[in-house]
């Protein structure tokens, strides 16, 4: 047995570079998708202090910890960072590229070094991030959303954000491309489309979104940038512009980007509930396409995003449908979840644990979106804390809780490590009931007028704003919990080597834990589906009958 | 996967006489648009240019992108690309038409 | 740690229909980079009508197909480096591709001028004679010179990707059998193309 034969994980095999050159240079999508899982796990701290510090912040009316200004660039900088820097390559560019290729038997991604080159576009976007917080003129305080005419007369380092966000936006183009690519090019003999695990198809309907939408918002934050640097009319009112368009240009893009952020969450969902249930997932191929629809309408609401900024009517109707439709493909998506735990054979192990919570929260999130689609409720709640409730539950019940669901799926698999089932069921529950406590109070609260992104509040929203808070301390127990779990199963000693834990089948349970380099000794022949389940669907068979 | 690699060797025989041709009805039709820019049309101006714009993009794609000799995957994936862009024109202007 | 690797397992996968889907993707990401800066123009345009039809007066129809006529030529001379090569005529090759740069930095050149007579006209952002004119003509200025000015920026990458591929091709690296790096680049330049066969009408012509 030599040093770098088949059996040897990724973690152990000696390329052409050693020490940390052996990492940061690697082409090995297994390693890649660790380098991006250490770098977007520590952003996502950093964005939870950021978040904690805000929470804090309005525990009680008037100035509790910072000023207002101090305020304004945290809620900039917990949007940038949390947005761009975790959610967004949270699920494609973490567990997609370990676990893409071996989900569609290849050994790797299409373009090796184009999946390094986006991991260095990832890590040089964070580093022009981080640059704008501690040089002179202090960080930006636009919001996420750098609306026009502010972005251009704000005298905070608005520049050094708007390229960052450019940066990171071909990071998550180039991720895309090599998706899509991968997935018409590599997949092993006999895998067709419609045998592909659906976390596949989720991550292509992703690639596609991140290539077309990304664009758009590059070239709209360059020209921001252009205006900005060279004072070229291009949105400035005071130069003919027109702000709305700059915020139809921004929303072209960012509201498709809720998509790159919730369909491969919704893939990993796919793959949880069939394997915790044991059961054939009840509509293969409508969770396949809805994952498309979702693509396709998802590019075609951006401007529910501006009921308030005075469009056209007609604008506002049509975008107003619109929204009403894209909900069709998501709940199809619940629905066969749910099917699919119908009558199956459950273990409510961890993974499923938060894949249910990710059923209920998304659902919340889902719903309250409709209301806020429909155009008269839009102008009493817009701008409210009730959005940010909505986008929390969405963003953060949705896919941070698939992120988490993913890391205690696969986490045997990547690591050959087993963590605590217990803790992380402990884990869990602190987490759902701290989520619930921090944001639901602020539906409540937007819905009787409480203002989005203010630094202070009248009186009589202080009991929210204090239920608020203290959910916000729950929830970091609970990610303490969960992460301290981790660590303590990387750090001990026994290696776990039971292949398949959950009885999955799909291709990665059929593989060494720690994968070696090309993942497959033999690149398999598929001859059926992914989640076929014949002894129990035959057991069920006969119940029936 | 290696019966794919094949598909590089069943392309059409090139020639250059072929993409000459091309060429001259991409000058020709250049020539056409300066010509017609003169004279005024009104409102049927724009749409003149941008019509035999499209047509002059349509022959590059086609023939000198190698589009015709692709496989089908190819032309469906421009057909999206295009697609989304019209989506974004169609609903940008549901806005500014009708305010 | 320090032990050598005995075997490599290298990654040598060569796939030219992925590679050139691969590009067309890419493609795509520009594609739509400059249609959002359509969608801008074509707002704009629709807002200012009168104004935008003014302004383009002051651009030279001339100068614009001149560059027109360039660009395609050059698009034609790409297209005929890759049917040589195909044919293993290393020489032809390369002398379409280097024909191909010449007439990209003649672009350029044309461009260098039309700007500098514009700048010389007092006519660039932030100008006293530019912000003295209206609203449209500020903004149609503005947008000429970003467009025109990422466009010619991505002539030179063009540029300067082709003589990566000239270099390839003399050393034989792109050859009769193996010419996909060639095409790639040879469709980004025929992208650069499409975009100007757009911007020309839209900014010259609508005088």
């Amino acid at each position: 047995m030599h040093n770098n034969g088949h059996s040897v994980s990724y973690l152990d095999y000696k390329g052409k570079h050693s020490g940390i050159f052996a990492w940061i240079l690697s082409t090995d999508h297994k390693r890649i998708d660790l380098l991006y899982l250490m770098a977007s796990l520590l952003f996502f701290a950093v964005g939870v202090t950021f978040g904690f510090l805000m929470r804090l912040e309005l525990i009680a009316p008037g100035k509790t910890i910072m000023d207002a200004q101090t305020y304004n660039s945290f809620f900039t900088l917990h949007g940038i960072i949390m947005i761009f820097l975790f959610v967004i390559p949270g699920l494609p560019a973490v567990f997609g590229n370990f676990f893409l290729p071996i989900l569609i038997g290849a050994k790797d991604v299409a373009f090796p070094r184009i999946n390094l080159l986006s991991w260095w576009l990832y890590i040089l976007g964070a580093l022009l991030a981080v640059i704008s917080v501690f040089l002179p003129g202090g960080p930006a305080d636009t919001g996420w959303t750098f609306y026009i005419p502010y972005s251009i007369r704000s005298t905070t380092n608005v520049m050094p954000a708007l390229m960052a966000a450019f940066i990171l936006g071909f990071s998550s183009i180039l991720t895309g491309l090599n998706f899509i690519v991968t997935i018409h090019r590599m997949r092993a003999p006999g895998m067709t489309f419609f045998r592909m695990p659906l976390f596949a198809w989720s991550l292509y309907a992703t690639a596609w979104v991140q290539i077309l939408a990304t664009p758009i918002i590059g070239i709209t934050l360059l020209l921001v940038s252009i205006e900005r640097a060279f004072g070229v009319g291009l949105f400035d009112p005071a130069l003919g512009g027109d702000p709305v368009l700059y915020q139809h240009l921004f929303w072209i893009y960012s509201h498709p980007a809720v998509y790159i952020m919730i369909l491969p969450a919704m893939g990993v969902i796919s793959e949880i509930i069939p394997v915790f249930s044991h059961r054939t997932i009840f509509g293969y191929k409508f969770i396949a396409f809805s994952s498309l629809a979702i693509a396709l309408f998802g590019s075609m609401v951006w401007a529910h995003h501006m009921f308030t900024v005075g469009m056209s009517e007609t604008a506002q109707i049509i975008f107003s449908l619109l929204t009403f439709l894209v909900a069709i493909p998501s709940a199809i998506k619940i629905f066969n979840w749910v099917a699919t735990l119908y009558k199956g054979s459950i273990s409510t192990d961890a993974p499923l644990l938060y894949a249910l919570g990710f059923i209920f929260l998304f659902s919340i999130g889902g719903f309250t979106g409709l209301i806020q689609g429909a155009l008269s409720v839009n102008m009493h709640i817009h701008d409210t804390s009730f959005i940010v409730a909505h986008f929390h539950y969405v963003m953060f019940g949705g896919t941070g809780f698939g992120i988490f669901a993913a890391m205690h799926y696969w986490f045997p698999k990547m690591f050959g490590k087993m963590y605590n089932m217990k803790t992380a069921k402990t884990g869990f529950w602190f987490l759902f009931v701290g989520f619930n406590t921090l944001y639901f109070p602020m539906f409540v609260m937007g819905w009787l007028g409480m203002p989005r992104r203010y630094y202070d509040y009248l009186p009589e929203f202080h009991i929210y704003h204090l239920v608020s808070t203290i959910g916000s301390w729950i929830l970091i127990v609970g990610l303490i919990i969960m992460f301290t779990n981790f660590y303590k199963a990387l750090r001990s000693k026994t290696s776990y080597t039971a292949i398949n834990p959950w009885g999955g089948e799909t291709l990665e349970w059929t593989i060494q834990n720690k994968p070696s380099l090309e993942n497959f000794e033999v690149i398999p022949t598929i001859t059926a589906g992914p989640y076929e389940y014949k002894d129990n669907e035959e057991n069920l068979m006969k119940e029936d009958s | 996967m290696s019966g794919e690699h094949l598909e590089i060797t069943v392309e059409h025989k090139p020639t250059y006489g072929f993409y000459i041709l091309i060429w001259l009805v991409l000058m020709m039709l250049t020539g056409v648009t300066v010509a017609v820019a003169g004279i005024n049309f009104g409102n049927i101006t724009i749409a003149t240019a941008l019509t035999i714009a499209i047509i002059k993009s349509y022959l590059v794609l086609t023939f000198f992108m190698h589009l015709k000799t692709e496989t089908a995957t190819f032309k469906i994936f421009v057909g999206v690309a295009l697609l989304f862009l019209l989506i974004s024109i169609a609903l940008l202007f549901s806005d500014y038409s009708f305010l | 740690m320090s032990s050598i690797a005995e075997h490599t397992v290298e990654h040598i996968h060569r796939d030219d229909v992925g590679s050139r889907l691969g590009m067309w993707l890419f493609l795509f990401t520009e594609l739509v980079l400059f249609g959002g800066m359509f969608l801008v123009y074509a707002v704009y345009r629709f807002t200012y009508p009168h104004e935008f039809h003014v302004a383009a007066k002051e651009l030279n129809t001339s100068v614009g197909a001149l560059n027109t006529i360039i660009l395609l030529t050059s698009s034609l001379t790409i297209v005929l480096s890759i049917i040589a090569i195909r044919k293993n005529n290393k020489f032809l090759s390369v002398f379409f591709q280097i024909f191909t740069m010449v007439l990209a930095f003649g672009f350029l050149i044309n461009k260098y001028f039309e700007w500098n007579i514009k700048i010389h006209h007092g006519i660039f952002p932030g100008s006293e004679i530019l912000l003295a004119k209206g609203n449209g003509e500020i903004l149609f200025f503005g947008l000429y010179y970003v467009m025109t000015g990422l466009h010619a920026l991505h002539v030179g990458i063009g540029m300067l990707l082709i003589e990566v591929m000239t270099g390839l091709t003399i050393k034989g690296r792109i050859n009769s059998t193996n010419y996909v790096r060639l095409e790639a680049a040879g469709l980004y330049w025929h992208l650069v193309d499409i975009i100007w066969i757009f911007l020309f009408p839209l900014f010259y012509l609508i005088t």
